[in-house]
């Protein structure tokens, strides 16, 4: 009550200062008349009355001011003093603020930038979703095989029913449809959702509803589907009479039950969902047949939400003891099976998990910016300092505080902070979806990676702000307000300032400027030379001259027997076009987004370890397929036409799987059992690689698909350059049968070009900022080369007089630029041996201590700032002796 | 905002003020200085000058008014008057005064520390 009264008294105070102070004025003339007036009246003499009137009182300055430190909010008032004198001080040096604004905006504009991509894309990564913070995803383990595998939906079933840590257990599994619009026809991509989906997400349907309980269950039963609004808007214009319209899908006509809330673009982090359809028509949309009541078919990709106040261990511990009893209830399809739950930002069936390094990466680098960016003004402000120490000293010998000196350093640096705060966010609000553009483009596919500009994200920039506004202009208000006042008078007039500790101090933030630019460089130069290692690594099949595309059978409703047929007759037509060399059909093709069916076999005479089930990958490829592709078998044949259904079940195999399960024996004409079936091996294939160049030799066998049937992979060997080819390819297949549509036509070397995105990415990303730094970091050199050279003009002049010459001058100047950059390379150096773990992961066949990288980024270090030093090493040089000793 | 801290002169001066104007009525400033100066015999030089910050911080806690009015030799000058909470104050800080004084002078006498 007292408090608030007396802050308003005060507050009131402030607003009326100019009665207040005309108050005091009259009050405290009276009071001297008064007493004046008494000390006559005793007998004091006029004169004498007056001055001893003065002395009893005691200062009246002083009293005005502590009488207004009372009567108002002295802080404040002095604040607004400084920022006033600072925008003043800010607009009277336009190049030195507009330069120091640049280089903070860019770098708080990359923290920012950076925040939001990683709170869009990691951390709350689906827009409209609740309890995002309470999300997992789920994804299971086979023991003794490193990455993760899919759940299936007997097992999900039972987590959802004997875990009792989760609020939902959620399927979404993405999958790509056609969908025919009159007679064209459009490939989409589409998520098949639990019915929970909607509702347990917290996302209402704008028109319709969600899926119901019961369209989970019955073989293709329930032909219904979500559409996104984009699709809503866009496809159907916004029809409000949309609920209960048809829609062909993958040849099906779908009944339209609702459309999802505009910003909802489902849960795969990357793509934006256009279409939701439920499990019940799993069969129809993923390829391999019916699994939902199929325990060993593992294709389930999804989501848990835990209750509130459970923690990550304690889910993943009661998940796992399930995941133990499924085993011991079910060994045949469950042995070595386990469950694995991530947090949504290391989610490793979508974008998050594989553009989570980059990201980080993308931090690191920021801040890296950032503190060059921060040591960068810190350099300019003490530069300026030095130019402004007349003022300080002037300002400290009538009276100022330190303190007040200081105050009035940092404001100035706080004002500069928060024009570049203001451009900084900005500027991420511009690039906060730009993260997409890093990513090469993929025709058919909408990828969407929108960053985030919440409160927290604002919040954390704004404490970046802060931060590096302490961090820069600390250090020079520091020095500044410590000027030693009788030095500094004496020094005025001339002669050595400014030497010392200060010099130290910029000689410092510049190697520190320098250190984090060859970091930079260092990381950029690892991931060039990763990037090349990677492409200069054989896949094991010809990526020239050949050609792959896609037909989906299963859109156009062909049964196994017509598409057999079509691709018997594609084949020979191709073959017979001239150029071409050999093509065939496969299940998928290498190096694709999909990932190859898994099986888990026995090997006849290998015995597995007890706990475990050997699982290998595998695809069926057409008669000529290893000679399309160029992969030589290194033993046996190839398959012929004549391996169909009516002849015995055969296989090739690769060579680690037969050095890995055959040890030593010639595996051909032995067997192995795959999906309850004896193979029996024909050949063996040389080692090639299947998703990406950097993984690892694995085994993996090959099925002639004129047994095991399907096959929508084309690939088409050809001696001419293979786009002259995508036109007759595209008229061959329309004239065999026009209700069949062509995927993308891409070379293999587009294809595989394409796995290295996310190196490229990261690569983009370093050379982006990493030429940043190298240019801030020249800058900063530059202003401490020149400010030197400008103080040293006296003793240039003198040296010069006694009988240098100009080459000893410029000698000079270069020396101790390089001498500074060498400094801060070998700190650099130090900085780098510990960091370039951040890209380990991302290096391939490079070490993160390649010595070549580190001795290419110390030389182009060291030719930016020879470029740095040039200029004031040449100013040096023209040094007048008589005009620099006169001044 | 908290209290300022015992200054015992400060405080000692709040007392004087409030004690001046309970006695005397609304006065102006010289008048409460003059006052004071004369109460102790003149032996208590006052700094004058600080008198006036300790007016206003009297006002801002609502323990004395102002109000412009005519001197008795008709200049316009600022008289004070002690409100009633600046009463109720005087009367919890005179006994505090007494008690702590009484406290003091016990310690002060012949042996008084040691017993």
């Amino acid at each position: 009550m007292k408090c608030l009264r007396v802050l308003w008294h005060r507050f009131a105070g402030m607003l009326s200062k100019d009665r207040l102070e005309r108050d005091l004025e009259d009050e405290l003339a009276f009071h001297l008349q008064m007493e004046t007036a008494a000390l006559i009246r005793r007998g004091m003499p006029p004169e004498e009355a007056r001055f001893s009137a003065l002395r009893r009182f005691g200062g009246i300055a002083r009293t005005k001011e502590t009488y207004r430190e009372t009567g108002g909010f002295p802080m404040i008032e002095v604040f607004w003093q400084d920022v006033r004198f600072a925008f003043r001080m800010l607009r009277r040096n336009p190049g030195f603020s507009l330069l120091a604004i640049l280089c903070l905006t860019l770098g708080i504009g990359a923290n920012a930038t950076v925040f939001s991509w990683i709170e869009g894309i990691l951390l709350r990564p689906f827009p409209l979703v609740d309890n995002q913070e309470r999300m997992m995803a789920i994804t299971g383990t086979s023991r003794g095989v490193p990455g993760h595998t899919d759940v299936s939906r007997p097992d999900y079933q039972d987590f959802a029913r004997d875990c009792t840590a989760f609020d939902a257990f959620i399927v979404d599994r993405i999958t790509g449809i056609t969908l025919s619009v009159g007679d064209r026809a459009e490939r989409a991509p589409a998520s098949i959702v639990s019915s929970n989906y909607f509702d347990a997400l917290g996302v209402h349907p704008i028109l319709g509803r969600g899926f119901e309980p019961a369209e989970d269950v019955g073989r293709n039963a329930h032909p219904v589907t979500v559409i996104s609004y984009k699709v809503w808007r866009e496809r159907y214009r916004g029809d409000p009479g949309i609920i209960g319209k048809a829609q062909m899908l993958n040849g099906v006509p779908h009944t339209i039950i609702g459309v999802a809330p505009e910003d909802f673009h489902g849960t795969f982090v990357g793509w934006a969902m256009q279409f939701w359809l439920p499990l019940s028509m799993q069969e129809l949309f993923d390829p391999g047949g019916y699994k939902l009541e199929d325990r060993g078919a593992r294709w389930i990709e999804g989501f848990v939400r835990l209750k509130p106040g459970v923690s990550h261990q304690q889910a993943q511990s009661e998940i796992s003891a399930v995941a133990k009893q499924l085993e011991d209830a079910y060994p045949a399809t469950n042995r070595g099976r386990g469950i694995q739950l991530y947090p949504l930002w290391q989610t490793p069936f979508n974008k998050a998990g594989t553009l989570l390094p980059t990201l980080r990466l993308s931090l690191a680098v920021a801040i890296a910016v950032l503190l060059i960016a921060c040591a960068n003004v810190s350099n300019l402000l003490l530069l300026r300092s030095f130019r402004r120490r007349h003022e300080m000293t002037v300002r400290l010998a009538i009276g100022s505080t330190r303190r007040r000196v200081f105050a009035q350093l940092l404001t100035e640096g706080s004002i500069l902070a928060a024009f570049a705060a203001a451009g900084g966010l900005a500027l991420a609000y511009t690039c906060r979806n730009l993260f997409v553009l890093l990513l090469p483009a993929r025709s058919g596919v909408s990828m969407y990676l929108p960053g985030e500009l919440d409160w927290r994200v604002l919040a954390l920039s704004t404490g970046v702000c802060a931060v590096s506004t302490l961090l820069f202009a600390l250090v020079p208000a520091i020095q500044a307000s410590d000027i030693d006042l009788a030095g500094a008078m004496r020094a005025e007039s001339g002669g050595v300032v400014g030497g010392g500790r200060r010099a130290l101090v910029r000689s410092i933030l510049v190697q520190v400027q320098v250190a984090l630019s060859f970091l930079l460089l260092v990381g950029t130069g690892l991931l060039m030379r990763s990037l090349r290692a990677v492409e200069a690594t054989n896949p094991g099949f010809s990526t020239a001259n050949v050609l792959a595309t896609t037909i989906d059978f299963a859109a156009a409703g062909h049964n196994r027997d017509r598409t057999r047929n079509f691709q018997e007759l594609l084949i020979e037509r191709l073959q017979s076009l001239a150029g071409v060399q050999s093509a065939a059909f496969t299940g998928l093709a290498p190096f694709t987004v999909r990932s190859y069916q898994s099986a888990s076999i026995t090997v006849e005479g290998y015995e597995a370890p007890p706990d475990q089930q050997i699982t290998v990958d595998f695809v069926g490829v057409g008669p000529s397929y290893f000679a399309t592709m160029g992969i030589p078998l290194v033993e046996g044949r190839a398959f012929a036409h004549t391996d169909t259904n009516t002849a015995p079940p055969v296989a090739i195999i690769n060579e680690v799987m037969a050095s890995q399960y055959w040890k030593g024996l010639d595996p051909v004409g032995r067997r192995f059992q795959a999906k309850g079936q004896w193979l029996q091996v024909v050949g063996i294939a040389r080692m090639s690689k299947y998703e990406n160049l950097t993984e690892i030799p694995r085994p993996f066998y090959y099925t002639p698909l004129l047994q095991t049937g399907g096959g929508s992979g084309l690939e088409v060997r050809t001696a001419l350059p293979p786009e002259t080819l995508t036109k007759a390819l595209r008229s061959e297949i329309q004239r065999l049968d026009s209700s069949l549509i062509l995927g993308e036509v891409i070379t293999m070397r587009e294809q595989v070009g394409r796995t290295t995105a996310v190196q490229r990415t990261a690569l983009a990303m370093l050379a982006l900022f990493g030429g940043l730094a190298l240019l801030l970091a020249a800058i900063g050199l530059y202003g401490v080369m020149s400010y030197t050279v400008s103080q040293r003009m006296r003793e240039f002049g003198l040296r010069m007089a006694l009988g240098a010459d100009t080459a000893d001058l410029l000698r000079g100047v270069i020396r101790h630029g390089l001498t500074l950059t060498a400094a801060g390379i070998l700190l650099g150096i130090v900085i780098t041996m510990v960091l370039t773990k951040l890209v380990a992961n991302l290096l391939y066949h490079v070490s993160p201590r390649d010595p070549f990288t580190f001795g290419a980024a110390g030389v182009v270090m060291a030719i930016a700032s020879l470029a740095a030093c040039l200029v004031p090493a040449w100013r040096a040089s023209r040094t007048d002796p008589v005009r620099a000793l006169r001044s | 905002m908290p209290p300022d801290k015992p200054d015992v002169l400060h405080g000692s001066l709040v007392l004087m003020v409030l004690r001046t104007l309970d006695s005397m009525g609304p006065q102006h400033g010289w008048g409460i200085a003059r006052r004071i100066e004369q109460t102790s015999g003149d032996v208590l030089e006052l700094n004058q000058g600080s008198l006036y910050p300790a007016l206003l911080r009297l006002e801002q806690l609502g323990w004395i008014a102002s109000k412009w009015g005519t001197s008795e030799n008709n200049r316009r000058a600022r008289f004070y008057s002690i409100t009633r909470a600046g009463k109720k104050q005087l009367a919890s800080e005179t006994e505090n005064w007494e008690r702590i004084s009484g406290i003091i002078s016990r310690f002060l006498r012949p042996g008084g520390a040691s017993s």
